[in-house]
């Protein structure tokens, strides 16, 4: 057959609404993101290596992905608890309950990163309790993981909602009825069709948390080789007029952010894919 | 497996879907429910397989084979159910779909990998769709689907097969092709099974024994031919088949509509009251001049002879439209034309008098 840049349709538009989306594309994510590389490309590629594997830096990588990462994983479990009984359940004050997902969302970060400092904090209210039992929260990677796993929640749980109200019914009362317990009703039916929404979910609260600065920058503490984050990294640099040696950690987070996004999408793609029969 | 349904109901808030119902199932018989949307044979049926509970004050049961089973739970009550769109496991290949109820079981009565396989395969070579094992269900077509859901379902060697509209979402074509390989399958392996239908067609066609319901009761249970011929009410008159409804009066043993007089010993009353006459478009017939015995008059309003039989619209001079189905033969015997004015006579009519329910017939 032969290649055609697009299929006919009787319904005019293509063209504005592409050229559109390719102007604004470029205007809002392409060019600024170039513009990085390219002013990164200013230093020396030994230059360039020694920045980005500094110690100090290598260690904040560390910190950033590990605990977006675990963030991303704990809101993929309670994410699903939560959006399985907003979806499944009928209970007084579900709406309110419903809008206080979104709060994360709505919530300026520095205001959240305040709260949480606040609660977690020696003298907090969860933190008096956790100091005499050796936990510390606030000031350590666990306040970290905290913060982000706070402003990821909302979506694991919008993304999974849609997918938990297309959930057939009928295929769990025919498991039900082909002898399988709730367990693996579980996780042989129910599990396997949300999973390509939960992958999404799970990458987008990852993506996010990799990105946060906010809620981060109080809780953590700062502290360098132990509680620094990438981005604040960043910022130390723009503040030291070190713009270079800034965007080239960006570019470097950048990357690693592409490729992490990249592979969860491909499994994603995989498993969606699989089961809609292409082969 | 004989399923015995004693004095069930189902009330959904206002909404009364099953009223006392009660109905015995034969071992290996093939019972269709048939009737209306809203006329209780889906949770009859959910009630059956266990998916839906009885009203809490409800001291109706389920037995199967005298045993009680009404609090047993879904999984454990050996009943294969067929859904109508399909419920298969989109994720799974067809062969880990009808695999699936055998790998679930409690390990100690799971079969062993080479023995799930040989079950799959001679279940696939049953619904005669041998090789698509591989497949996954957004593969096949509608029908392929819907025997592949049947596999699955007696993947579990039931007792009881309970079908819930399983044809409903297939079109014409496909549902009487699979509604004739039901009957095969059926005779072929003697389940006992339950169909639920609103396609009074598929029901009469398929069924040894057919349910017809309204409103959360069995107004009748009978072989096809009984509900078709011999209607208990109304309702079962009017649901099966086409048939041309009258208003006229009874009185003192007598029924009458126009010139027309029917003994309606069922009603001795000299009370006059209100009656309804019913009759099949194949039980009447057209005649150009008026003979013996009392008939309609009407005028020929169209005629459409494409088919197995003609039918004749016409309209009577009150202004009620009726069908008569004619053989081919006797119309083109009559040669008449739209406009004509012909008299009907009827060899058979049914009369109902409204919360009186006993019919009489000529």
């Amino acid at each position: 057959m032969k290649w055609k840049f697009k299929s006919y349709s009787v319904l005019p538009g293509f063209g504005l609404t592409m050229g559109c989306t390719v102007v604004w594309l470029s205007l809002m994510v392409l060019i600024p993101l170039s513009a990085l590389f390219l002013r990164a490309s200013g230093l020396t590629a030994e230059e360039l290596w020694k920045t980005v594997t500094d110690p100090r830096i290598v260690a904040s990588y560390r910190l950033t992905f590990g605990a977006a990462l675990v963030a991303a994983m704990i809101n993929a479990v309670f994410g699903f608890i939560v959006a399985w009984t907003l979806v499944r359940y009928d209970f007084p004050f579900k709406r309110l309950i419903d809008a206080f997902v979104d709060l994360p969302f709505a919530l300026p970060t520095a205001v959240s990163g305040i709260a949480l400092t606040a609660i977690y904090s020696k003298n907090g209210w969860i933190g008096q309790y956790l100091e005499p039992l050796g936990i510390k929260v606030a000031f350590t990677p666990l306040g970290i993981t905290v913060a982000l796993t706070f402003i990821g929640l909302p979506f694991v749980v919008r993304t999974l909602e849609p997918a938990l109200h297309d959930l057939e019914k009928d295929t769990e009362e025919a498991a039900a009825i082909l002898g399988a317990n709730r367990w693996q009703t579980f996780w042989r039916v129910i599990l396997p069709a949300l999973l390509p929404s939960l992958l999404t979910g799970f990458a987008l609260s990852f993506a996010r948390a990799i990105g946060e600065f906010g809620s981060v920058v109080f809780i953590s503490g700062n502290m360098p080789m132990k509680t620094e984050i990438t981005s604040l990294l960043i910022i130390t640099k723009l503040e030291q007029y070190d713009t270079t040696g800034a965007t080239a950690i960006a570019c470097v987070m950048l990357l690693a952010s592409f490729v992490l996004l990249g592979a969860v999408n491909s499994v994603q793609w995989y498993i969606s894919h699989r089961s809609r029969g292409g082969s | 497996m004989n399923i015995d349904i004693s004095r069930i109901t189902r009330t959904f808030g206002a909404f009364r879907a099953l009223d006392d119902v009660s109905l015995n199932i034969g071992d290996g018989e093939l019972v269709a429910l048939l009737g209306p949307s809203g006329s209780g044979k889906t949770t009859l049926l959910r009630i059956i397989a266990g998916l839906e509970t009885t009203d809490a004050d409800c001291k109706g049961s389920v037995s199967f084979n005298e045993v009680d089973v009404t609090n047993k739970a879904v999984g454990k009550r050996g009943v294969g159910f067929v859904f109508q769109h399909y419920a298969l496991f989109r994720h799974m290949t067809v062969f880990e779909n009808i695999a699936f109820p055998l790998r679930v079981r409690p390990r100690s009565t799971r079969p062993s990998g080479t023995e799930i396989s040989r079950r799959v395969q001679e279940l696939l070579d049953l619904v005669q769709l041998g090789g698509l094992a591989k497949r996954f269900p957004a593969q096949l077509s509608g029908g392929q689907r819907q025997r592949i859901a049947l596999a699955r379902a007696l993947a579990v060697e039931p007792q009881v097969l309970l079908l819930d509209e399983p044809f409903g979402a297939l079109d014409a074509q496909v549902r009487k092709e699979l509604r004739t390989w039901l009957r095969r399958l059926h005779d072929e392996i003697h389940v006992t099974s339950v169909l639920v239908t609103h396609d009074q067609e598929e029901a009469l066609e398929v069924a040894d024994r057919v349910v017809v319901m309204n409103k959360g009761r069995i107004e009748q249970a009978g072989s096809p031919e009984e509900v078709f011929h011999q209607p208990a009410t109304k309702f079962v008159m009017e649901f099966l088949g086409q048939v041309n409804v009258f208003h006229g009066r009874v009185a003192a043993g007598k029924a009458s509509l126009g010139n027309l007089t029917v003994e309606y010993p069922a009603w001795p009353h000299e009370e006059e009251r209100a009656a309804t006459f019913y009759m099949r478009p194949h039980e009447l017939d057209i005649r150009k001049h008026p003979s013996d015995g009392a008939s309609l008059a009407a005028r020929v309003t169209r005629v459409n002879p494409a088919g197995s039989s003609a039918r004749i619209g016409l309209q009577t001079a009150d202004g009620v439209d009726l069908l008569v189905e004619l053989t081919l033969d006797r119309y083109r015997d009559l040669d008449i034309k739209r406009g004509d004015d012909v008299f009907v006579y009827a060899s058979q009519t049914r009369v109902f008098v409204p919360d009186y329910e006993v019919d009489y017939a000529i």
